[in-house]
C-alpha cells in the first residue's frame, strides 16, 4: 500500500500525502562508536512513522537526527524536498518541527500555562521595549498567543491545573503538558520521544488517544519512539525496526510483526 | 386538589418563560460557560435567539411532536437549550446521566423510545453509536463538541452547530411551524422525563408536566425570594431532578443566571471564580470540603493553626446564633466580626461562598458537625426533603428554623401525612404525571386522591412541626429479637466520620448487627503521612492494622451514640470489616446518585456477610470490578473481621 503513488487514504479515512521527509544513508558516529548505520527511510506527510528497536538500538539518535540537533557524517536530509543544511535550534522550529523528550524537560516552576506559553516563541514578534511596556502589539500578540494556547489547554483536557506549578503535578500529567507545549509551536511535523514510558495503562489510553486526536484534528505528521509494542502497532501507519543502529525492518505495523529480523531482534538471537 | 390551581397569566410553559424573560430581562445573563479560560456569556436575549436556532433545526431534521429526544452529557448551556428546543417543537426531552454505562443508557433509551440523541462529545456519542446495537428507533445523533468526530458516518448525526446554522438559514420556512407547536403547549402538556435512580431496581422514567415544574419553581422560589439577580452553579447532573428545578424551573421562572463549569475537575475553581448565591449540593461535597480545609490545616504553620481553632471556637459558639437572629452578647459579636475579618471571610471565599444567600443540602442526611461547620461561618445552609416524583420539594427549612436533624416544614403547597406505618405521604401541585409505561407502578405510588408514598419512615415533631426522616421504609426492618432495625441511621453516624466513606450495616432478622465499611481516601491518605504509615494501593491501606483500629474506635463511639436511643439500641455493632475496594456506581453497588444498593450489596459480597457472623478471624475472598471504559477485573483480598465493642442497654444487659 505504501509505493511511490503521491497520496492515498488509509482505511481508517485518513489521507497521507507524499514523502515530507527522507532519510538517505545516513551514518551517525561518535567518535569510534558507531550510533547509526546507513540508514534510509523517509517520513510521509500525514502519518504516525514509529521508531522502534531494543535498548542502544540507536533510536533516539536517529530523532535527533530528525530534528537537527545531531549533524550525521554521512548522508543527507532531505526535507520538503530540498537537503537540509545544519541549522540552529530555532531554525528547526521555524521549519515546522516540534519534540518532546525522554526525561521530561519543562519548567519545573512555572505554571502549566506558562510553559505552553514558551511553545509560541516563533509567533512572537514584538520587540523588547514593547514587550516590557506592554503596549501595542505586544499586547495583541498575548491576547492571540493565549487563545491559541487555550485550546491546546482544552484539547488535551488539562484545564483544572492550568495554572499549577509544573513541578506539583504527577508524571502522566507532566507528559501532556509536554506535548501541549510541543502543540504550541504548531508543528508540521512532531516528533515524539517514547511518549508512554513509565505509564499506566490507563495513561497509555489517554495518551494513545491524544497523539491520534492530534494527528486527526491538527494533521500534524508524527514521529514516535516507543517501546510499548500493542502501541506502536495500534497507533502507528508505518514502523522502522533499528538494531544495533542498522535498520532491519520497515513497513506497515502487520509486515513488521511478521519480519524474522524483527522478531530475532526482540526475543533475542546469539550475534555473529 | 392540584388540578385546581390556575396558571399565572400565559406562563404555563418553559418557552413561554423563556420569551417572558426575553423581554423583560433582555440584557440580563441568562447562561455563563467557562471557555477557553474566559467565561462567555448569553443574555436571555442572545438565549432565546439560539434556543429558536436550534428548535428549527430540530424541525428541520424532522423532530414531530411528542418525539423523545434524549440528552447526555455535562452541563452546558448548548445542552440545556437543546431541552428548552425540544420543548418548543412539542417533542419531550429526557435528560440522561452522563456517567451511565452503555447498558444503563440502552434501558433507558429502549424505555424511552427516544428517536433524537443530543451528546455532549465524543465519549457520549460513541456510547449511543454501541446501544444502537442493540435499541433501534435512535434516527439523528447531535453533538455539541466536534472533537474527534470528523471521521464517523454522519447520514445521521449532526453537529449542533450544523443543526443551528440550519435552522437559521431555513427561519422564514420554519419558524411559522415553530410558532404553532409552541402555542400547542399548556400547563398539562409534558415537560420532562426524568430517570429514577433506582435504589431498588430498574430505573423508572418520572413524567412531569408543565404544571409540575412551573408551579413548583414559584412557589420554591417565593420562599426564598429568589430573584432574578441569583447566580447559580450548574454542576450536577442534568439528568436529576434537582439540577431541573434549579438551572430549568427556577431559573426560567425568576430570571436568574446559570453558570457552567469549564470542566469537571475544574469545579472548585469555577464556584470561586463565579462566587453563586443561590448553591445546592449533596452532603458529600460539604463533607469533601470540609475535609479538605482540615487537611490543609493540620498542614499549616503553628499560628495559622492557633488562629484558626480560636475563631472557629468562637464561630461555633456564636455563628449559629447570628445566623437565626438569636440574641448575642456584644464582646461575642465583635469577637465574630474580627473572625469574620481574619479567618471566616478568606475561608469562604476559598470555598466560593462568599456570597451565598441560600444555600441547600439534600440527598442524604448530614452531619451534624459538617452541617455547623458552614452555617457557623455565616453560610445559610439548610436542608430540603424531595424526590422526581414531587419536582424535588416536599419540605424544606425556613430561616431561622435550620437544625441538622430535622428536614424542615411542608414547602409551600404541600399536604403531607404520615401513616400508620409510619410512612410519609405526600400531595402537591408538583406531584408527577405518571411513570412512563408503568401504569402498575404509577398506582401503588400514587393514590387517586394524589396522595404520593414516599417510601420512608419519619414522624413530624410535635414542638417545631418540622419532618424528622428516620429511613427508607422498605429498610426499617426487625431483628431476630423483635427490635427496631435502622440501618441508615447507624450507617450516618459512622459516615460523619471523616475516615469513613461509606458504611453498609446488616442485621434484618439477625440477633446482632454487622457493619461493612469504606474508607475515604483523602482524608485517611492524609492521616497515614502524618503517622508515618505507608502504603502502596487503597486495598493496603484500608487493610492496615492502624486505619482497623481507628475505625473501631469509630465504631465503638457510634456504639455507645447509638445506646442513648432506647428504641435503636439494638442496633449496635458487634463485628465490622473494612472493605478493599470503594463502593462504586460502575459495579452496581451504588445509584449513580451515590446511594447504596443494599440487595446488590448483600449479594454480592454475601461471602463477606457469611464470615461476620462466624467465628473466623479474617477472610479470602474474590471481588468482581468493572472499570470505566466497561472491562472487568478480579481482586483478591484477605479481610480481617475485627470485634467491635458494644454498650449495655438502658434495661437490659447486651450479649457480650
Amino acid at each position: 500500500m505504501f509505493d511511490d503513488q503521491e497520496s492515498f487514504t488509509t482505511p481508517d479515512g485518513r489521507t497521507i500525502g507524499g514523502v515530507m521527509m527522507e532519510m538517505k544513508n545516513i551514518t551517525l558516529r561518535f567518535g569510534g562508536v558507531v550510533a547509526i548505520k546507513d540508514i534510509s527511510f523517509d517520513i510521509r506527510e500525514g502519518e504516525i512513522r514509529a521508531i522502534i528497536g531494543p535498548n542502544g538500538a540507536g533510536k533516539s539518535s536517529m530523532l535527533n537526527v530528525i530534528s537537527g540537533f545531531y549533524n550525521p557524517q554521512e548522508g543527507e536530509v532531505w526535507f520538503h524536498g530540498e537537503k537540509r543544511a545544519p541549522m540552529k535550534p530555532y531554525e528547526v522550529a521555524q521549519q515546522g518541527i516540534a519534540r518532546t523528550f525522554q526525561n521530561i524537560a519543562l519548567f519545573e516552576g512555572m505554571s502549566v500555562l506558562d510553559n505552553i506559553m514558551t511553545g509560541r516563541l516563533g509567533f512572537m514578534k514584538s520587540g523588547l521595549l514593547s514587550q516590557a511596556l506592554w503596549w501595542g502589539k505586544a499586547e495583541r500578540e498575548e491576547v492571540k498567543n493565549r487563545e491559541a494556547v487555550e485550546k491546546i489547554i482544552d484539547f488535551l483536557e488539562i484545564q483544572n491545573i492550568r495554572k499549577t506549578p509544573v513541578g506539583r503535578l504527577p508524571y502522566g500529567l507532566k507528559k501532556r503538558v509536554e506535548l501541549g507545549r510541543a502543540l504550541a509551536a504548531e508543528p508540521k511535523l512532531l516528533l515524539l520521544d517514547e511518549p508512554m514510558a513509565g505509564m499506566n495503562v490507563e495513561e497509555k489510553e489517554d495518551m494513545s488517544r491524544f497523539i491520534l486526536d492530534v494527528n486527526d484534528e491538527y494533521s500534524t505528521t508524527i514521529a514516535l519512539i516507543e517501546h510499548d509494542m500493542g502501541v506502536v502497532m495500534d497507533l502507528s501507519d508505518r514502523v522502522v525496526v533499528m538494531d544495533y543502529g542498522k535498520k532491519i525492518g520497515d513497513g506497515t505495523p502487520d509486515e513488521v510483526r511478521n519480519n524474522q529480523a524483527v522478531i530475532d531482534a526482540y526475543l533475542g538471537v546469539a550475534h555473529d | 386538589m392540584t388540578d385546581a390551581t390556575t396558571p399565572t397569566g400565559d406562563l404555563t410553559s418553559i418557552p413561554a418563560l423563556l420569551a417572558h424573560n426575553a423581554q423583560t430581562f433582555a440584557n440580563r445573563p441568562a447562561y455563563r460557560e467557562k471557555e477557553f479560560g474566559i467565561w462567555q456569556s448569553w443574555t436571555w436575549a442572545e438565549a432565546a435567539e439560539e434556543i429558536d436556532a436550534i428548535a428549527m433545526g430540530f424541525l428541520a431534521l424532522g423532530l414531530e411532536p411528542g418525539d423523545k429526544l434524549a440528552v447526555v452529557g455535562r452541563n452546558r448551556p448548548a445542552l440545556y437549550w437543546s431541552i428548552a428546543a425540544a420543548q418548543k417543537c412539542g417533542a419531550i426531552p429526557v435528560a440522561l446521566y452522563q456517567d451511565a454505562n452503555a447498558e444503563e443508557m440502552a434501558f433507558v433509551m429502549e424505555h424511552c423510545g427516544a428517536r433524537f440523541v443530543v451528546c455532549g462529545d465524543q465519549e457520549q456519542v460513541d456510547k449511543v453509536i454501541d446501544v444502537q446495537e442493540t435499541v433501534h428507533g435512535i434516527d439523528q445523533i447531535i453533538y455539541v463538541d466536534k472533537r474527534g468526530l470528523r471521521k464517523y458516518d454522519h447520514t445521521h448525526m449532526n453537529a449542533l452547530q450544523d443543526v443551528q446554522a440550519e435552522g437559521r438559514a431555513a427561519h422564514f420556512r420554519l419558524e411559522p411551524i415553530l410558532r404553532e407547536r409552541e402555542a400547542v403547549l399548556d400547563y398539562d402538556s409534558t415537560c420532562v422525563m426524568l430517570y429514577t435512580s433506582g435504589t431498588t431496581g430498574k430505573p423508572k422514567g418520572v413524567v412531569l408536566s408543565n404544571r409540575n415544574i412551573i408551579e413548583t419553581a414559584k412557589n420554591s422560589a417565593d420562599f426564598d425570594h429568589l430573584t432574578e439577580k441569583e447566580e447559580v452553579l450548574a454542576y450536577l447532573p442534568l439528568a436529576w431532578v434537582g439540577d431541573f428545578i434549579f438551572s430549568m424551573g427556577q431559573a426560567m421562572w425568576a430570571g436568574f443566571c446559570v453558570n457552567c463549569p469549564e470542566g469537571e475537575h475544574t469545579m472548585m475553581t469555577d464556584l470561586r471564580e463565579i462566587g453563586p448565591t443561590y448553591y445546592f449540593a449533596p452532603p458529600r461535597v460539604f463533607e469533601t470540603q470540609l475535609t479538605d480545609v482540615m487537611i490543609r490545616m493540620e498542614d499549616a504553620g503553628r499560628f495559622k493553626k492557633r488562629l484558626f481553632d480560636h475563631y472557629m471556637a468562637i464561630a461555633r459558639k456564636v455563628g449559629p446564633d447570628l445566623l437565626d437572629g438569636k440574641p448575642v452578647s456584644a464582646g461575642d459579636k465583635l469577637r465574630y466580626r474580627l473572625g469574620e475579618l481574619f479567618i471566616y471571610g478568606p475561608l469562604k471565599n476559598t470555598l466560593g461562598f462568599s456570597n451565598v444567600r441560600v444555600g441547600y443540602t439534600a440527598g442524604e442526611a448530614i452531619g451534624p458537625e459538617i452541617f455547623d461547620f458552614y452555617r457557623s461561618l455565616g453560610i445559610n445552609l439548610k436542608q430540603l426533603y424531595g424526590q422526581t416524583e414531587a419536582s424535588v420539594f416536599i419540605t424544606q427549612q425556613p430561616d431561622n428554623e435550620v437544625r441538622a436533624d430535622t428536614v424542615g416544614v411542608p414547602s409551600p403547597g404541600v399536604e403531607i401525612r404520615i401513616d400508620e406505618s409510619g410512612e410519609v405521604y405526600y400531595r402537591s401541585p408538583g406531584v408527577f404525571v405518571e411513570y412512563y409505561k408503568n401504569a402498575e407502578s404509577t398506582a401503588s405510588t400514587k393514590d387517586p386522591e394524589g396522595w404520593v408514598a414516599t417510601g420512608d419512615a419519619g414522624f413530624i415533631e410535635e414542638s417545631s412541626g418540622h419532618l424528622r426522616i428516620i429511613d427508607r421504609a422498605k429498610d426499617v426492618g426487625k431483628m431476630a429479637d423483635g427490635a427496631m432495625f435502622a440501618p441508615k441511621y447507624v450507617e450516618n453516624k459512622l459516615k460523619f466520620y471523616p475516615n469513613i466513606l461509606e458504611a453498609v450495616v446488616i442485621g434484618a432478622g439477625r440477633d446482632r448487627c454487622c457493619a461493612m465499611v469504606n474508607i475515604d481516601l483523602s482524608a485517611v491518605a492524609s492521616w497515614a503521612e502524618r503517622n508515618n504509615v505507608s502504603y502502596a494501593s487503597y486495598q493496603e491501606l484500608a487493610g492496615h492494622p492502624l486505619v482497623l483500629n481507628m475505625i473501631q474506635e469509630h465504631v465503638e463511639e457510634v456504639n455507645a451514640s447509638v445506646t442513648q436511643d432506647e428504641m435503636l439500641a439494638g442496633c449496635q455493632i458487634h463485628r465490622f470489616l473494612v472493605l478493599h475496594k470503594q463502593l462504586d456506581a460502575d459495579d452496581g453497588e451504588l445509584t449513580r446518585t451515590q446511594k447504596v444498593r443494599r440487595a446488590v450489596i448483600a449479594e454480592k459480597f454475601s461471602d463477606l456477610v457469611e464470615a461476620l457472623y462466624s467465628d473466623a478471624e479474617s477472610i479470602y475472598t474474590e471481588t468482581e470490578v468493572t472499570y470505566e471504559d466497561g472491562r472487568k477485573g478480579q481482586i483478591t483480598a484477605t479481610l480481617s473481621l475485627r470485634d467491635a465493642k458494644v454498650f449495655d442497654r438502658a434495661h437490659q444487659v447486651a450479649a457480650e
